[in-house]
C-alpha cells in the first residue's frame, strides 16, 4: 500500500473571465468561478445555458477564446495555452456513464491507473468497489449492472487515479427519481470521504442543493450568481435566478421606508435595508414558505388550487387584488377549493426588483 | 495519430485543414466518378448505335425489366411476408429453425440457382426424362414449364431475393407493440382481422423497403437474364459494349437504368423514413405468440418450408450431387481460379474497409455538411448494378490509360500497355465503389457504440489520443471491422457482371468460370465453382442468422 501515489489535493481551481465557443461564436462568456480544497461546486442552469460547455473547457476538451482556467496557480487553459486533458489530473463522470463495454468492472476502474504496481492496482480496485458498495462485482461486465450501479462504477473509475478535481456532467439525469434520491447523498458522502473536490453540472436544483457547497447559476452563457444554496435561494440577484430556483411569485409593492414595503399583504418589514428609494414601485419575491396559513390574520385569500404533499399542504390563493400566490399550511389544515383562508407573512429579508415596464 | 485530437464535433474546425477530412473528401470524389460519368452521359448526344437501339431494342429492355420487377415483387411478397408474420407472431413446430433458415437463399447467387434449375427441369433433365419414361410420351407431346423464359427468371430471382422482404417485414412485425394489437382485439376484431387491418398496414413501409431492395437486385442481375435469354438493360449494356464496342451507347443505356434505380432509391429512403413513425411501443408483440394447431400448423409449416427448399436446399443438393458424382474432377485449373477469386476478394475487402474507416472517422469527427455529404456519396454505389459501375469505371480509366500511353511515348518513345483499365486495378476500383456502403454501414454502427464520452473518459483518465485509439477503439471496433471484411469478401466472390466486363485478359474467377461453363451448357462442370461460392456465401448468412436467433431469446 505504501507505494501508492499520495493524494494530490486541490488547493484552488479558478476561472477568470473564461469564454468558450465553437467556430468563433462564444457560447460562454466572462465566466468567473472558483472552488477550493474539498469543496463541491455546481453549475446549475436550464438546458442550453452553456454549463456543459464550460465543464468541458475545464476538462480540456474545449479551448478558451478568452480568459483563463488555473489549477493551483498553474494555467491550464488560456487563448494561447491548452494543457491536454490527459495531463490535467482532472477526472470526469459522464451523463451517459460511458463505461468501457469490453472491459470488466475491475478493468474499467483500473483503466486510469497507469504505472501502478499490480498489488496496488488490485488494492485500489477492491477499496473503491467497497466504497461504492459493489464488492464482488469486479469480474462482471458493465452490461450486467443496473443504471445506478453503473454510475457508481463510473465514479469509482473517475476517482481511482486520485485526480485533483472531479467533474460530473449531469451524472444522475439518466436515473429514475427514487434511485437519484438514494445516490446523490451517497456520492456526496463518498466525495467528502475521499476529500475529492468536484464540480457538478445539472439542471436540477434539488440535486444541486443536495450536493454542492457553491452553486453557480448560469443562463445564456453567463454566470448570473455564485453562492451557497442558501444564498441563491434567499438572496437571488436577478428575476431569472429568483424564478429558476424554487417556486414563488412577484407581488407588486411600493417602497415605504429603508427596510419596508407596502403591498396587498400590508406593510412588510425586512431585517436589512433594501436600498430602494421611498415611493418606488417594486416587485417583491414571495416564496411558498413566506406565506403561512393563519386563521387570525386580517389578510384573506381564496383557495384556487391545492396540492397535498404528505407533510404539508401547498395552496394557490387569490388575493383581493386578483394576484395569485402560494401559501404553506400544515397537513392538518385541509381546506377545500373556493374557501377563504387567513394568510400571515413571514418575510425576513426582502427580495425585490424594480417593476418592469409592462409591454404596451 | 491526430484523428482523435478533437473529440468535439465542431471544435476540429479551429485547427483549419484536417488531413482526415481531406482524405475523406478525396475518397468520396474518387468513388463518385463512375456515377458522375454515367449521369453526364445521359445528357450527351447519342451515337448511331444508340439510335438503332432506340428504334429496335429499347422497348424490349424497358418492358422486360419492368415485367421482371413486377414478377419479382409478387414472388417475394408471397414468399416473404407470410413467412415473416408466421415466424414472428405465431408458434408452430419448427418455428425457431425456420426463423433463421429462411435466410439461407441469401447465400445463393441468382445465376447459380438459374442454371441449377435449368439442369434439373429442362428437356434433357432428370425430371422430364422421368416423365417421358413413365408416360411413354415423346418430345412435343406433353406440356412442361419452360424454365428459360421471363417467367422462369422471375421465379429464380424471387426464390433468392425473398429474404430481403422477409428480413424487413419480420423486423417490423417484431417491433409492433403488443398493446396496439390488443387494442384492436378489444375493439372487436379477431386475430386474423387484426392482422389485415393493423399488423399488415403497420408493417407496410418495411415491406416496401424490402421489396425495393429486391427490385434493385433484380435490375442489377445479369447472369440469370443472360442465361435465360431475356433481354433487359443489363444484357443490353453488355451487348452494346461487347457486340458493338460502343462505350457511349452502353453508358447511355446505363444512364437510363440509373434513372430506374434512382426512383427505387427514393422509394426505399421514403419508406424507411416512414418506418420510424410506424414502429413504436415498448412491449413487443412477440411476448405472446398465437399457437397454431392442426391444419393451420401444417399450412404454416409448408409456407415456411417451401421457400427454403426452393431457394436453397434443392439447388444446393443438386450442386453437391453434380460436384461430387458427375463433374470432371477438379484440378489445377480450379485451384488457380479459387486463388484468383480469393486474393481479389481479400484485396478488395482490405481496401474497402480501410477507406470505410477513413470515411467513418471523418464523419464522426467532422460534423460539417461537406463531410457528411461526402460519406453519403461514397455509399451510393451499392444501389447501382455492377454493369453501370463497370462502365463508369472503364470510361475514365481508359481515358487515363491513353493519356499515360501517349505521355510515356512522348517522353521515352516506348509504347506501354494498359496500366489501369486492363488490370485488376479496374476491378478493385469497381468493387470498392460497389461495396463501400456495406463496409461503411458495419463500421459506422460499430463506431456508434464507442460513444464520444468514452473518448473523453479515456482522455480524462490520462490516455493520449493514440492510447484511446488502441485501448478503447481497437477492441470495440474489432468485430465490426471483421464483419465488414467478411461481407465485402463474400460479395466480391459472388459478383459477376462487373467482373466479366473489367477482368484482365485471360483472368478468371470462380464466378466468371461458373457462368461461362453454364453458358456453354456444361452445367455439371460448373458445379464445383458454384458450390464453392455458395459455401463461402453461407458464412455471413450464418452470422446474420445467429444474430437473429440470439435476438429471439
Amino acid at each position: 500500500m505504501t507505494a501508492m501515489p499520495p493524494n494530490k489535493m486541490l488547493k484552488e481551481l479558478k476561472l477568470e473571465n473564461a469564454a468558450v465557443g465553437y467556430q468563433g461564436e462564444p457560447v460562454v462568456k466572462d465566466a468567473n468561478f472558483r472552488i477550493v480544497e474539498g469543496q463541491i461546486g455546481c453549475l446549475l442552469g436550464p438546458s442550453g445555458c452553456g454549463k456543459s460547455t464550460l465543464l468541458r473547457a475545464i476538462a480540456g476538451f474545449e479551448p478558451l477564446m478568452a480568459g483563463s482556467i488555473c489549477l493551483d496557480n498553474e494555467v491550464l487553459s488560456s487563448p494561447d495555452e491548452l494543457v491536454s486533458p490527459e495531463k490535467r489530473s482532472i477526472g470526469m463522470v459522464f451523463q451517459d456513464i460511458a463505461l468501457f463495454p469490453h472491459l470488466t468492472i475491475g478493468a474499467n476502474i483500473a483503466f486510469g491507473l497507469k504505472g501502478w504496481s499490480k498489488a496496488d492496482t488490485e488494492a485500489r480496485i477492491d477499496y473503491l468497489l467497497d466504497l461504492v458498495g459493489l464488492s464482488g462485482y469486479k469480474e462482471r461486465y458493465p452490461h450486467s449492472l443496473s443504471g445506478g450501479q453503473q454510475q457508481r462504477v463510473a465514479l469509482a473509475r473517475a476517482i481511482a487515479p486520485k485526480p485533483k478535481l472531479l467533474l460530473m456532467d449531469e451524472p444522475f439525469s439518466g436515473l429514475d427519481a427514487k434511485l437519484r434520491e438514494e445516490l446523490v447523498p451517497d456520492i456526496r458522502a463518498i466525495l467528502l470521504h475521499e476529500k475529492v473536490s468536484a464540480i457538478l453540472v445539472t439542471h436540477d436544483q434539488a440535486e444541486a442543493f443536495a450536493m454542492a457547497d457553491q452553486v453557480a447559476i448560469m443562463e445564456s452563457g453567463q454566470i448570473l450568481q455564485v453562492g451557497t444554496p442558501y444564498e441563491i435561494y434567499h438572496e437571488p440577484v436577478s428575476r431569472f435566478v429568483a424564478m429558476f430556483i424554487g417556486q414563488g411569485d412577484f407581488l407588486p409593492a411600493v417602497v415605504c421606508g429603508s427596510n419596508c414595503v407596502h403591498s396587498d399583504l400590508g406593510e412588510i418589514q425586512g431585517e436589512l435595508d433594501h436600498g430602494f428609494a421611498s415611493g418606488e414601485k417594486v416587485d417583491l419575491l414571495v416564496r411558498p414558505d413566506d406565506i403561512l396559513h393563519d386563521d387570525d390574520s386580517e389578510f384573506k385569500g381564496l383557495i384556487v388550487s391545492k396540492w397535498f404533499r404528505g407533510s404539508y399542504f401547498l395552496y394557490r390563493v387569490k388575493l383581493s387584488s386578483g394576484k395569485v400566490i402560494y401559501c404553506f399550511a400544515s397537513s392538518h389544515h385541509n381546506h377545500s377549493i373556493g374557501q377563504e383562508i387567513g394568510l400571515s407573512v413571514h418575510l425576513d429579508h426582502l427580495v425585490m426588483f424594480p417593476t418592469e415596464a409592462k409591454a404596451a | 495519430m491526430s484523428i482523435l485530437t478533437s473529440t468535439h464535433p465542431t471544435s476540429s474546425s479551429r485547427s483549419g485543414i484536417s488531413l482526415l477530412k481531406l482524405a475523406a473528401l478525396g475518397v468520396a470524389i474518387l468513388l463518385a466518378i463512375p456515377v458522375f460519368i454515367i449521369v453526364v452521359n445521359i445528357f450527351l448526344g447519342g451515337s448511331d448505335v444508340w439510335q438503332h437501339l432506340y428504334d429496335t431494342l429499347l422497348f424490349d429492355y424497358v418492358s422486360n425489366s419492368l415485367l421482371l420487377m413486377v414478377g419479382v415483387t409478387l414472388g417475394t411478397l408471397v414468399m416473404g411476408v407470410p413467412a415473416a408474420w408466421l415466424t414472428s407472431a405465431c408458434d408452430f413446430p419448427g418455428r425457431s429453425v425456420f426463423s433463421w433458415a429462411l435466410l439461407l437463399p441469401l447465400a445463393m447467387p441468382a445465376y447459380i440457382i438459374a442454371y441449377t434449375y435449368t439442369g434439373l427441369f429442362d428437356f434433357a433433365g432428370p425430371v422430364q426424362t422421368f416423365i417421358r419414361d413413365v408416360t411413354g410420351l415423346g418430345y412435343g407431346e406433353y406440356w412442361f414449364f419452360e424454365m428459360r423464359s421471363l417467367g422462369g427468371a422471375f421465379v429464380m430471382l424471387a426464390l433468392v431475393l425473398y429474404p430481403y422482404v422477409y428480413l424487413m417485414s419480420r423486423a417490423a412485425f417484431l417491433e409492433q407493440s403488443a398493446n396496439t394489437l390488443e387494442v384492436c382485439r378489444t375493439l372487436g376484431y379477431s386475430a386474423p382481422q387484426a392482422f389485415f387491418r393493423l399488423a399488415l398496414p403497420m408493417a407496410r413501409p418495411a415491406i416496401v423497403a424490402g421489396v425495393t431492395l429486391a427490385m434493385m437486385e433484380t435490375l442489377a442481375d445479369y447472369g440469370t437474364v443472360q442465361y435465360f435469354g431475356v433481354t433487359t438493360f443489363t444484357t443490353g449494356i453488355m451487348r452494346t459494349f461487347y457486340g458493338f464496342g460502343d462505350l457511349a451507347a452502353a453508358s447511355q443505356l446505363a444512364g437510363i437504368l440509373l434513372l430506374f434505380v434512382a426512383v427505387l432509391i427514393f422509394a426505399e429512403r421514403y419508406s424507411r423514413r416512414k418506418i420510424q413513425y410506424h414502429a413504436s411501443g415498448l412491449r413487443k408483440a412477440s411476448q405472446r405468440k398465437i399457437q397454431l394447431k392442426g391444419v393451420s400448423a401444417v399450412l404454416a409449416f409448408l409456407a415456411c418450408l417451401l421457400p427454403i427448399v426452393g431457394g436453397f436446399v434443392l439447388p444446393a443438393a443438386v450442386l453437391l450431387y453434380w460436384a461430387v458424382f458427375e463433374a470432371q474432377s477438379v484440378g489445377w485449373d480450379f485451384v488457380s481460379l479459387s486463388w484468383n477469386s480469393f486474393y481479389l476478394a481479400a484485396l478488395a475487402a482490405l481496401i474497402t474497409v480501410a477507406l470505410a474507416l477513413v470515411l467513418a472517422y471523418a464523419a464522426r469527427l467532422h460534423k460539417q455538411k461537406s463531410v457528411q455529404t461526402a460519406v453519403v456519396t461514397a455509399g451510393l454505389g451499392y444501389a447501382l448494378p455492377g454493369t453501370i459501375i463497370a462502365i463508369g469505371v472503364i470510361v475514365p480509366l481508359a481515358w487515363l490509360d491513353h493519356r499515360i500511353i501517349d505521355g510515356v511515348q512522348h517522353l521515352t518513345g516506348d509504347r506501354v500497355g494498359l496500366v489501369l483499365s486492363g488490370t485488376i486495378v479496374a476491378l478493385l476500383f469497381a468493387y470498392t465503389v460497389r461495396f463501400m456502403a456495406v463496409s461503411l454501414g458495419s463500421i459506422q454502427s460499430g463506431l456508434g457504440k464507442v460513444k464520444p464520452s468514452m473518448d473523453m473518459a479515456g482522455r480524462s483518465l490520462g490516455c493520449t489520443p493514440a492510447q484511446v485509439l488502441r485501448r478503447i477503439h481497437v477492441p470495440l471496433l474489432r468485430s465490426s471491422v471483421l464483419t465488414a471484411l467478411l461481407i465485402v469478401f463474400v460479395d466480391v466472390l459472388k459478383e459477376l457482371p462487373a467482373t466479366l466486363i473489367l477482368r484482365p485478359f485471360n483472368f478468371n474467377t470462380l464466378a466468371v468460370r461458373a457462368f461461362e461453363l453454364a453458358s456453354d451448357e456444361r452445367l455439371v462442370d460448373a458445379a464445383p465453382a458454384s458450390l464453392m461460392i455458395v459455401a463461402v456465401g453461407l458464412i455471413p448468412v450464418i452470422l446474420l442468422s445467429r444474430s437473429i436467433s440470439s435476438a429471439n431469446h
